[in-house]
């Protein structure tokens, strides 16, 4: 009997392709659409204003449908409201800037479906991440860039374990974005074509501030100052969640010189700011951390590549495993702002090694 | 193989139905309307499906008006009935576990100017008759309940409340989507100014319902254009589902009893069995005073979204509360009206069973359905979904 693999689909040209793909490669697939949002983002077009993203869903159906396969769509709004939604704004309200795409990975399409996929009997999960796995001769599984440098997703899925590679399949790792759409328009996908989703999906119109304000009760935000790192006062502000560490505009403040967010104080409710120079750090304290192959980190210190943001490049640095799940990271040349709450990734060459979520900075 | 335990969404059709709808593809056509001889032959062979269809629910034909279905003659019946209605009569008496093919109806008056009153079921879906009548008065136009449940199969006794109707002259409809070749249905006997029929469920084609009007009932037509239905519901009728409609009506009708008794000793069987198998397994509705065909049941432990697409892969095809638009599973506003809570009916699959349903199909569900639930609690338990809504 072939291995059966349930599919998360989005309606978008990469998932289906990867569900085409397994297809053809003679898996027994099986195609889902998460539900994860309570209703459609606001839009334009009045078919999004039914009950979920019926369009990208529908898209997905038909892909099903043409490709000859069960599909459905499945109901995750608790556990996406509770597990990435709720994260997301709590983080935000402590002063940090959360990557829910990693959460989603981490809690829904890596736990939660997999959950669903052990009901379904199924052997593997597959999604449409650009990211390549490898299982070595010694049967350890090792996750790695994808081919396509340009599309590289392996950032946000630095939280997959051994036992979560073991049954997880990304069949474009080794795709260009434009095979798969060649590969798209040759299957006969109607959305061969289709643009790419930019935007965290909760979140369609990208003002986070406004979202965080409508979930999260008034009394939980952190309204306070704006101020230098010699504690003058320069401004008032309407809440920590309206900063990022590096942001320079929407400070509301006029001054000589060009001026960024350094520190975000929660407790307190100050916004330090000071010049570009001001922003770089010696290196970060990760917290949650988590190894593809723990056996890699037995030894006291690690050389390895970082990336402290999914657009910035892998940085050459020293790792060293503190209590718990918390490890101390040290740029080898010294490296750019580091932003509390984004994921940190570590790499060597192509390989990611594992990663976390930055708590803090170390100065120089 | 597949195991079809879904007739309360739509029955194959039978044998007889899809040979009559073969051989009418191949003899009749035109329009009934038409003057030549084809528009007679026409004419005269939907009549005919028109007779059959009156004598399954006891009325005269005249009283027969064809429609798409069963949505289609829910909406007449109460856009129409609203619409005849007098200005002094603005209310509309209804019940919390309607279709939605009811309920959105309603909700769309309760906006232009209706007040609606929805009854609330007990613990065991049952409708309180004295409720119901209760709130029936002179500024009442409209009644409208369910006969037969759609998700647990209860039977709504419904004499008194059309005696209540008719003293204070308003109009009573009787929703009998679900009702129509369950339970010996008979016009007179219940004694409704209106009720809805639908081919679907007994074994027709879908998209061919009917609503009975009672003679001199007061209904103002929706669908307006031609004279066709006199006058009541315009459009060329649709001719071989009505001849569908007509044969599966005639099947049943003569077969009521028995195939009713045939499906009712199979899912006696299949009750038994799950009740025997899955520990805390629980049965919604009353026990009696239900169609038998309907098994709703709440699956410890389990979501019931995660097991009906588990039974689907299995071959096992049930069902669970509406699909929205998307194609995801809503929980079932029956269950939540009678009092289970939300996560109570994420656990719930309705089964039900039909004409074509068999010894053989009862005895593989009955050794899928445990063996699938027992999969799925363990490797999806529904209890760490549960604690975080």
């Amino acid at each position: 009997m072939s291995p059966r693999v349930l599919v998360a689909m989005s309606g978008g040209v990469d998932s289906s392709v990867a569900a085409a793909l397994l297809r053809e490669q003679g898996y027994e697939v099986i195609g889902v659409a998460m539900r994860l949002t309570p209703e459609a983002p606001p839009s334009s077009s009045p078919r999004r204003a039914t009950c979920c993203s019926y369009e990208d869903f529908e898209d997905a159906r038909r892909v099903a449908e043409r490709m000859d396969f069960p599909f459905y769509v499945i109901d995750l709004r608790a556990d996406f409201a509770a597990r990435v939604v709720g994260n997301f704004v709590s983080e935000y309200l402590g002063g940090r800037t959360p990557n829910p795409c990693v959460m989603c990975n981490r809690e829904i399409k890596f736990d939660r479906l997999w959950s669903r996929a052990r009901a379904l009997e199924a052997d593997f999960v597959a999604t449409g991440h650009y990211a390549q796995i490898e299982r070595d001769a010694g049967g350890r599984f090792h996750l790695r860039r994808a081919h396509d440098s340009s599309k590289d997703q392996s950032y946000f899925l630095f939280t997959l374990g051994q036992s979560e590679l073991a049954r997880t399949l990304f069949p474009l790792g080794a795709m260009a974005k434009s095979e798969v759409r060649e590969r798209a328009r040759a299957l006969g996908l109607a959305n061969a074509d289709k643009p790419e989703s930019q935007e965290i999906c909760f979140v369609p119109d990208g003002d986070y501030a406004s979202f965080v304000e409508r979930a999260a009760a008034p009394a939980d935000l952190r309204r306070g100052r704006v101020v230098t790192s010699e504690g003058q006062a320069l401004a008032d502000h309407r809440g920590v969640h309206h900063f990022t560490v590096g942001q320079r505009r929407g400070l509301g403040i006029a001054a000589g010189h060009p001026l960024y967010v350094r520190e975000i104080r929660a407790a307190t409710g100050e916004v330090v700011v000071g010049s570009r120079d001001q922003l770089n750090s010696a290196g970060l304290v990760a917290q949650q951390v988590r190894m593809v192959d723990p056996v890699w980190f037995a030894g006291a210190e690690v050389a390895l590549e970082v990336k402290i943001r999914y657009r910035h490049p892998a940085l050459p640095a020293k790792l060293r495993m503190l209590s718990g799940d918390r490890a101390e990271i040290r740029f080898d040349h010294g490296g750019p702002a580091v932003t509390p709450g984004q994921a940190c990734v570590f790499y060597r060459g192509d390989e990611v090694l594992g990663g976390g979520f930055i708590e803090r900075a170390m100065d120089r | 193989m597949r195991i079809y335990l879904d007739h309360n969404a739509g029955s194959p059709m039978r044998p007889a139905v899809r040979d009559g709808i073969a051989r009418a593809g191949a003899t009749v056509h035109g329009n009934p309307a038409s003057i030549h001889r084809t528009g007679q032959h026409a004419r005269r062979v939907l009549e005919q499906a028109r007779e059959q269809v009156a004598t399954l629910i006891g009325a005269s034909p005249r009283a027969i008006f064809l429609t798409s279905g069963g949505t289609e003659s829910n909406n007449l019946a109460i856009f129409g009935a609203a619409r005849a209605a007098a200005s002094d009569r603005r209310r509309i008496v209804t019940s919390a576990i309607e279709h939605s093919s009811v309920m959105t109806p309603l909700a769309d008056l309760e906006g232009r100017g209706f007040e609606v009153i929805r009854i609330a079921p007990d613990r065991d879906g049952r409708v309180s008759v004295d409720a119901v009548t209760a709130a029936i008065d002179n500024g009442v136009a409209l009644v409208t309940l369910g006969l037969v449940n759609a998700e647990v199969g209860t039977i709504t006794d419904v004499a008194a409340v059309a005696q209540a109707a008719a003293r204070v002259g308003a109009m009573f409809h009787i929703d009998a989507a679900q009702a129509v070749g369950r339970v010996a249905l008979r016009v007179e006997k219940l004694g409704c100014d209106l009720m809805t029929v639908s081919a679907h469920k007994l074994g027709g084609p879908a998209g061919i319902g009917a609503l009975f009007v009672r003679p001199g009932a007061r209904l103002a037509p929706i669908m307006l254009g031609g004279p066709q239905e006199s006058g009541l519901r315009a459009g060329t009728p649709n001719l071989l589902g009505a001849i569908g409609f007509g044969i599966a009506a005639t099947e049943v009708s003569g077969a009521l009893d028995d195939e009713c008794a045939r499906i009712a000793v199979l899912a006696d069987t299949l009750l038994e069995h799950l009740t025997a198998s899955i520990p805390g397994v629980r049965f919604n509705g009353q026990r009696h005073g239900r169609v038998a065909n309907t098994l709703n049941l709440t699956f410890p432990g389990v979501l019931g979204e995660s097991m009906l697409i588990a039974l689907d892969l299995e071959g096992v095809e049930v069902s669970m509360g509406s699909a929205c638009a998307a194609g995801a599973i809503e929980p079932s506003h029956v269950l939540t009206a009678m009092g289970r809570s939300a996560a109570e009916a994420r656990s719930s699959l309705r089964i039900s069973l039909g004409w074509n349903t068999t010894a053989n199909d009862i005895v593989h569900a009955a050794e899928i359905i445990p063996r699938v639930w027992r999969r799925v609690v363990n490797a999806e338990p529904a209890f760490d979904a549960e604690a975080v809504r």
